[in-house]
């Protein structure tokens, strides 16, 4: 379970030659009682993991489209520890791996120690908090590797090479690759410095790198998992789910990973 | 010798503070350090800023002997300190010049900055005006309503305003803009924040440019008085005032220090921006520090008569010696603010501002416990002009609300 859960299932996927992909989902957006009928659709549209977001009042990393969603799942009442209890359910049943991108105060106020546990206890393989830099990671990674959690680590274009090294030796069950200077969010290209970006990343670390924030499309989705091995689409899918076009996830999807 | 030495090289007060921000702005906040470490240490840069504090924010500000109000009160001499004469009408510029001068050193052309009221945001603007710095201010858009005339002033001088719909359009929705801005802009664009909040070295820095509010008080008392004042009482919203003129004194422990939060409708409502007295720590905005939130960890709304004190946290240093016990913190409503913001202008010929108007407050209460032959020192944080409209407005509904 955990960590080598989710290094498994995408090395094996990796290891088809095919792109790896990662839809975000707001937990909660739509009501609490969608967490697991959503998860199970992103599998069987083809998803290598999930990543599934825990509101937050104050998302500073996010743009408009999650930020919304956030709001809306905050409205319906969502929070970590229904999330937790929702995704615990469907344990026995599910096989894709989960990854729960949180903010660090509702881990904080949960407990460290606690949040860990209750991870493994629900099955969830790995946690990606986007306001924790490693000169502040101690004490999470210390409680998450102690329940052998993968803590998947953010790289970011304007980090300096000795950060970029030391994050991506450190990163657990793959690393994040941010590709773009910038907020989440939908965005028409990403240039050449990011393709060279991906390319140093994939060279430096030893877990699958993926790339996110701005991707959109399965072209975009494409070119840049040409230069690594697959990537995170969010705010699409959040977007596409509060419209409710579910077939449009399945083809970005389905287009993404042919 | 000093012996106070926070915060420590990985920017923590104790256990608050540190550096809660995406790996995307790390770079620009270590670069932030060592420009500061640098500028810090060049004497061309002190005295660049020195010139600045003198030639046109107008300082040194008057330790003014309060005689009036000290009489009122029949117990220690007050002095106030008077940061309403500043340039812009507040102590806010003592920052925005440091950090706007930092910027320049930096090479960046740009600047963005948060405003709740709008008194940093002004102070910004005039100063990204006088030294030809692109200013971009982002306010709630619900501040934006209440503030028309501060808007206004940012605009003539420069800046674009930008309203924030996110959340509940207020201060912190404000900051949470600027920082995604930010985000998108780090290439070019130094954020200058307003108090002494956000990722290190933000509380640091902005305590240190408005130390010498403290610094001047505690020359200014020795000069006048051959001692230092026996309690020295400011306003704390995020707390640049207050941190900037107890910075200063932490050592001096015969000083009691008092930061007054705002308690709104009273802190058992939810309706208080009381963080030291009513919230738990937790991250935001980039800091380890005491929050209003819920215990799902939300962060929640803060209220207060005083925009400038409507912040659901606080600068992680005051976190720190809350709980070391150096600095009380006590708390002052709606209405008592109100009070004494009345008190001050019919017995001294001073409107404060409704932020320092807590202080006010809150030394009436002290006073009563003091001897003549003490001293106390109020930090008038800002003058009160931006807030007549509202003060009249909420007298007339309170008489209204009696008749």
């Amino acid at each position: 379970m955990g960590k080598h859960k989710l290094e498994n299932t995408l090395n094996e996927l990796k290891a088809t030659g095919k792109p790896l992909f990662i839809p975000y989902m707001m937990a909660g957006d739509g009501g609490i009682n969608q967490i697991n009928e959503r998860i199970q659709f992103l599998e069987e549209c083809g998803a290598s993991a999930i990543e599934l977001g825990i509101p937050f009042s104050d998302p500073v990393a996010d743009g408009p489209v999650i930020q919304d969603a956030g709001l809306r799942a905050l409205q319906e009442g969502t929070t970590l520890k229904l999330v937790l209890d929702e995704v615990r359910k469907q344990k026995e049943s599910r096989n894709i791996p989960i990854i729960l991108m949180t903010y660090i105060n509702p881990i904080w106020n949960y407990g460290y120690e606690q949040f860990a546990k209750h991870c493994d206890t629900a099955g969830v393989d790995g946690i990606i908090i986007p306001d924790i830099p490693m000169e502040e990671e101690e004490d999470i990674a210390a409680a998450l590797s102690n329940q052998s959690i993968a803590f998947i680590r953010l790289a970011a274009m304007t980090s300096p090479d000795e950060r970029l090294e030391k994050i991506a030796q450190d990163s657990e069950g793959f690393l994040y690759a941010v590709s773009v200077n910038g907020t989440t969010g939908e965005r028409q290209q990403h240039d050449k410095n990011t393709l060279d970006y991906l390319k140093k990343l994939t060279a430096l670390s030893s877990v699958p790198v993926l790339a996110g924030f701005g991707i959109s499309n399965p072209e975009q989705a494409k070119s840049l998992a040409a230069y690594c091995d697959g990537v995170i689409v969010g705010s699409k899918i959040v977007h596409l789910f509060a419209e409710g076009k579910q077939t449009e996830i399945k083809e970005l999807i389905g287009e993404t990973v042919r | 010798m000093q012996s106070y030495t926070f915060p420590d090289k990985s920017g923590k007060y104790g256990k608050f503070g540190g550096r809660y921000v995406p790996e995307l702005l790390m770079p620009a906040v270590l670069e932030l350090e060592e420009a500061y470490e640098a500028a810090k240490n060049d004497p061309s840069f002190q005295e660049e800023l020195n010139n600045y504090l003198t030639e046109y924010i107008g300082r040194t500000t008057p330790l003014y002997e309060a005689e009036q109000l000290s009489k009122h009160l029949g117990g220690p001499k007050i002095y106030l300190k008077r940061e309403d004469l500043n340039h812009t009408g507040a102590h806010k510029i003592n920052n925005t010049i440091g950090q706007a001068l930092l910027t320049l050193r930096m090479g960046k052309k740009k600047v963005v900055a948060e405003t709740g009221a709008g008194q940093h945001g002004v102070a910004t603007a005039t100063v990204c005006s006088l030294l030809g710095l692109e200013c971009i201010v982002f306010m709630g858009a619900e501040d934006i309503k209440r503030q028309k005339l501060n808007v206004f002033r940012m605009e003539l001088l420069g800046a674009k305003v930008v309203g924030v719909s996110q959340g509940s359009a207020t201060l912190k929705d404000a900051v949470n803009e600027a920082l995604r801005y930010w985000v998108n802009n780090v290439h070019d664009t130094h954020y200058i924040i307003g108090s002494v909040v956000g990722p290190h070295p933000f509380p640091r820095i902005v305590r240190d440019f408005q130390s010498v509010i403290g610094a001047e008080t505690k020359q200014q008392s020795l000069e006048k008085q051959g001692k230092l004042p026996d309690a020295v009482v400011a306003c704390v919203g995020g707390g640049s005032n207050a941190m900037g003129m107890f910075y200063p004194f932490v050592d001096d422990k015969e000083v009691a220090l008092y930061g007054v939060e705002a308690a709104g409708k009273g802190v058992t409502t939810n309706e208080h921006a009381a963080t030291l007295t009513g919230g738990s720590p937790g991250m935001l905005h980039g800091t380890f520090t005491y929050l209003l939130q819920d215990e799902a960890g939300q962060i929640q709304e803060a209220a207060s008569i005083s925009a400038g004190l409507d912040y659901p946290g606080i600068g992680p240093e005051h976190s720190h010696l809350h709980d070391t016990g150096r600095v009380n913190y006590p708390s002052i409503t709606d209405e008592e603010a109100l009070e004494a913001f009345q008190l001050l202008a019919k017995l001294e010929g001073i409107i404060p501002a409704l932020e320092s108007a807590h202080a006010v407050a809150y030394a009436c209460k002290l006073a009563k416990e003091m001897s003549s032959e003490q001293s106390l020192v109020i930090c008038l944080s800002g003058r009160g002009d931006k807030d007549v409209e509202q003060v009249k407005a909420k007298l007339e509904e309170n008489s209204d609300g009696e008749a």
